[in-house]
């Protein structure tokens, strides 16, 4: 199964699709990661949102488990990267109200007009950045 | 079945993360890296989350209340304004930096990795400065 080409990640999205829909059909409830995060520290109504991050690492534990997929290598990424990156995501995400999850799956799904055009920038500013730092810079992970 | 929503929720949405590859941030760098030696996976995730959610979220969001709950919690603001481009823009700087976003990251905790956890905090860090920004501006 795993070298079928492109089931993976097809069949890895329809699921995590089907885990949105369920949220939003059992308790009303965009899954946005970004958000879920936050809302879980900073409240309110943080019970379910606890709940859906202990799910989250769960559904990678019994996915590794069930799949007997290979752990992925550590990031090579050097500290003052990783920081400025997780400064940045997080900053942005709050700001920009979304990420890929929250605005890319969801709101796209709601056709949101606002989720489209922040799906469009941060696809495009993700690209713009890899590409300095691979090809320009040559440098990065 | 309320309490256990959640939790289902989170696990078929970490599951799905983690059978597509996008816990392994080389993959979503290798995405984003067009020029390069790309590598397609993130658009078939995207893809397949989509067919279903684009599929089926009308169709939730007619009834009258969730299946758990007293009523839908659905984002309201329609405005496209400064503050979601520049919010957008700053989150793929960040992404394409490492190829985390908060999704993957979360699930990556597991790994038990001291990146994924710096990167962690970091996130969290960001998010704490963007509160204090819109709490200043407020005040």
């Amino acid at each position: 199964m795993n070298s079928i080409p492109f089931l993976l990640p097809l069949l890895g999205g329809l699921t995590l699709g089907l885990g949105a829909l369920w949220l939003l059909y059992s308790l009303g409830r965009v899954a946005g990661i970004s958000g879920i995060a936050w809302g879980a520290l900073a409240g309110p109504d943080r019970d379910w949102r606890w709940r859906f991050l202990a799910g989250l690492l769960g559904g990678g534990v019994v996915t590794h488990w069930l799949f007997e997929l290979p752990l992925p290598a550590e990031s090579t990424a050097p500290l003052g990267l990783l920081i400025s990156s997780g400064l940045l995501v997080g900053f942005g995400t709050r700001f920009g109200g979304g990420c890929t999850s929250g605005h890319g799956v969801c709101g796209i799904g709601r056709r949101s007009p606002r989720s489209m055009i922040a799906t469009l920038l941060f696809m495009v500013s993700g690209m713009l950045t890899v590409y300095v730092i691979r090809h320009v810079l040559g440098g990065g992970v | 079945m309320k309490a256990w929503s959640a939790i289902a929720a989170g696990m078929l949405f970490g599951a799905g993360l983690t059978l597509s590859g996008m816990s392994d941030p080389l993959k979503v760098l290798g995405f984003l890296d067009v020029s390069g030696d790309w590598i397609p996976d993130l658009a078939l995730v995207m893809g397949g989350a989509l067919l279903l959610s684009a599929a089926a979220t009308p169709w939730i969001l007619k009834r009258p209340a969730p299946r758990f709950a007293s009523q839908f919690h659905v984002p309201t603001i329609r405005s496209i304004d400064q503050r979601l481009a520049i919010g957008a823009i700053l989150f793929g700087v960040g992404w394409g930096l490492s190829g985390y976003c908060p999704g993957p990251a979360i699930v990556s905790l597991l790994y038990g990795y001291q990146s994924t956890m710096i990167f962690c905090l970091a996130m969290v860090a960001g998010m704490l400065l963007e509160a204090a920004l819109r709490r200043s501006k407020i005040a």
